[in-house]
């Protein structure tokens, strides 16, 4: 009986007797011809799925709506340096050739501003309450990138375990996710430091490598086998895989970011009056663009929107930020009033608290933060010179 | 289910406690069961102006009436401070871990509060009081910044005749009169009676006077772990998703509002945090 590896690429198909009259196992024919792309997006549509995918839109890679694998940003690269992200043309046929763009999938998950709940007052004055309507097609991602399904999995935690958020459960229950393992990684990333990428191993219901010619294909769930069936696979060679494996571990070898350790807890509460608060606060904006494209924050602010007419209101939520004033408002004063204590509390909890609070650290390696925030600071020279108590910017261990 | 969804409640009594202090008593109107432990909270919603976490004051023994005890501070404050007996408002909850009600048991209970923080102690001093058999001796602290703050002044009066009940009053600024003490809370703790190895502290009110009040039972002898408190930050959504009452790794609408002292000693009183 074939089945889906639970583990993604690492665990491959079984070797099977293959009493199953299916025409795909993935020891030997899982390569898709770079045309064939087309199939996987026409499929999922089939079955009815709202099919997104990388395009560019205001000079970055976001998941928009892909319907023709025309759509994708064919030879394109990213440029990614502190504060900086450029595109740029390339020769190459491939589709995949950058890293990330702005936003994770968190956007098409948990909503940057939507409605919680309705109100409505009657005219002797008692309210009643209603839901807020989630209608939602089902979403499939094509070119997730490993950081990203991690950040997912996080997010998963924050917002399903215990109870459970009916905006991203629906939306989150029928998401069918496509990774596409990373080749290209940008000068800001640094997720082989953080373990969790650049090549997906879980969280997918099916994972291409790219190749020049086509893409191989793996399996990740029950979801991605019926889909796979659908594509015309072809018999994949010994050259390919090996391909693919390179440039995967190659992925991995040119990043030069890293965080000192992945759990940073003991390090970061040790040294909550170090000189560097005080030193980043001097450049930090506290704009909070670092928190708005981190694919695993979470904080979101609730607020009342009374209709004109008095009768009715909306209860919505929107992304909201630790670096903002109101973010630690208590009763007529503020928790964290200077960006010290906002800089300080963001890297305290993503690299520290997470860890009690979600068994890992919150940091997925994707470096967004690094690239979005106007003045370049790097997340990952920060937590080394508060950790490791060198005050000076570039000595990342 | 939408844990988001509050549900409509009438306000039945409303008491001026002090010129911004009032109490709400409501009832839920879908005639729903509603059960609450001492020490959690709901979220109110002032219509068409948002909602705030409020500690539930107690009920009146069965009779499915909350009570609410508000300082008027911010816009939903305010703006509940004009509602009348006979209006609606939302409410959702209860939320949070309580008071340890259960560990306290066969303990003399020492209940030290600050300012507005006699709120969401007095479900403490009423559930002891209910099941007296319980509970050994109780001592009531409560520290005002002005004797003007003071509100309940007839209930700690008659708190303080009961038997087995303490009751100390301190004022940083005292009105002429004043027969309490003139000063800290803390400094209450020379007048207390109590025997370290059977006792069990609950305190509530600014997270300074907490602290010391922490440390100086500690002195006295009191174990850490039979230390608790009841945090106060930003909440919004009371489930544990909105992220602003977090304090290091608790979210304090979910995994407190009442710790134990061990649990948040760290960053207690730490500015910034």
């Amino acid at each position: 009986m074939l089945q889906p590896c639970a583990k993604g690429r690492q665990l491959r198909y079984p070797e099977s007797r293959d009493k199953d009259p299916v025409r795909v196992t993935m020891q030997d024919s899982n390569f898709l011809p770079r045309q064939a792309l087309q199939t996987l997006l026409d499929t999922l549509r089939g079955q009815g799925f709202r099919t997104l995918g990388p395009r560019v839109q205001d000079g970055a890679i976001q998941y928009l709506d892909l319907v023709d694998a025309g759509q994708l940003p064919s030879g394109l690269h990213d440029e990614q340096s502190p504060g900086c992200y450029r595109l740029s043309s390339g020769e190459s046929s491939r589709c995949f050739t950058w890293a990330i763009g702005p936003q994770a999938l968190k956007p098409h998950l948990f909503s940057a501003r939507e409605t919680l709940w309705h109100s409505a007052r009657d005219a002797s004055g008692g309210i009643s309450f209603s839901d807020a309507a989630i209608g939602q097609q089902p979403m499939a991602v094509i070119g997730v990138r490993a950081c990203d399904i991690a950040a997912l999995e996080l997010q998963d935690r924050h917002f399903l375990d215990g109870i459970r958020d009916p905006a991203y459960a629906a939306r989150r229950q029928d998401l069918f996710v496509v990774a596409v393992h990373c080749s290209h990684p940008a000068g800001t990333c640094f997720c082989a430091s953080t373990g969790d990428g650049p090549g997906a191993t879980r969280g997918f219901d099916l994972a291409l490598s790219e190749l020049d010619e086509g893409y191989l294909v793996d399996v990740g769930s029950e979801r991605g086998l019926s889909v796979a069936r659908q594509l015309p696979l072809q018999a994949a060679t010994a050259d390919q895989r090996r391909q693919a494996e390179r440039e995967i571990a190659d992925a991995a070898n040119r990043q030069e970011r890293g965080l000192p350790s992945r759990n940073l807890r003991e390090a970061l509460f040790g040294q909550l009056e170090h000189r560097r608060w005080d030193e980043v606060a001097e450049r930090c904006l506290s704009c909070g663009n670092c928190t708005s494209v981190c694919p695993t924050c979470f904080c979101h602010a609730e607020q009342e929107v009374p209709e004109l007419g008095g009768n009715t209101s909306q209860h919505i939520r929107e992304w909201d930020s630790c670096f903002s004033e109101g973010h630690s408002y208590l009763h007529g004063f503020i928790v964290r009033p200077e960006t010290r204590h906002r800089y300080r509390q963001w890297l305290t909890h993503k690299l520290g608290s997470w860890h009690e609070q979600y068994g890992r650290s919150g940091c997925v390696g994707c470096g967004r933060c690094i690239t979005w925030c106007p003045v370049g600071i790097d997340i990952t020279q920060e937590a080394s010179a508060i950790c490791t108590d060198e005050g000076l910017p570039g000595d990342s261990a | 289910m939408n844990p988001y969804l509050p549900r409509e409640a009438e306000i039945v009594g409303r008491t001026e406690e002090s010129p911004n202090t009032f109490t709400l008593e409501l009832r839920l109107t879908d005639g729903q069961p509603y059960d609450f432990a001492p020490g959690q909270f709901n979220m109110l919603y002032l219509y068409g102006s948002g909602e705030v976490p409020i500690s539930i004051v107690a009920d009146a023994e069965d009779s499915g009436v909350l009570t609410h005890t508000v300082r008027a501070l911010g816009r939903v404050t305010n703006g509940m401070a004009a509602l009348k007996v006979g209006e609606r408002i939302g409410l959702r909850g209860p939320y949070g871990r309580g008071w340890p009600m259960r560990e306290a048991q066969d303990h003399d209970v020492i209940v030290v509060t600050g300012g507005l923080g006699c709120a969401p102690s007095v479900s403490i001093i009423h559930h002891i009081l209910t099941h007296r058999e319980r509970y050994g001796h109780l001592s009531i602290l409560q520290g005002v910044k002005h004797t003007d703050d003071l509100i309940w002044r007839s209930q700690y009066d008659l708190w303080a005749k009961m038997p087995d009940v303490q009751v100390l009053l301190a004022a940083d600024v005292a009105e002429p009169g004043w027969h309490g003490h003139v000063g800290l809370v803390t400094a209450l703790f020379d007048h207390l009676q109590f025997e370290p190895s059977r006792s069990i502290a609950m305190l509530c009110g600014p997270e300074m006077m907490m602290r010391a009040s922490a440390e100086g039972l500690h002195n006295r002898g009191l174990a850490a772990e039979e230390i608790f408190l009841s945090m106060e930050r930003n909440m919004q959504c009371a489930v544990g998703h909105c992220g602003h009452c977090q304090m290091g790794g608790q979210f304090v609408c979910k995994d407190g509002p009442v710790f134990s002292w061990p649990e948040v000693r760290e960053l207690l009183g730490v500015r910034g945090f």
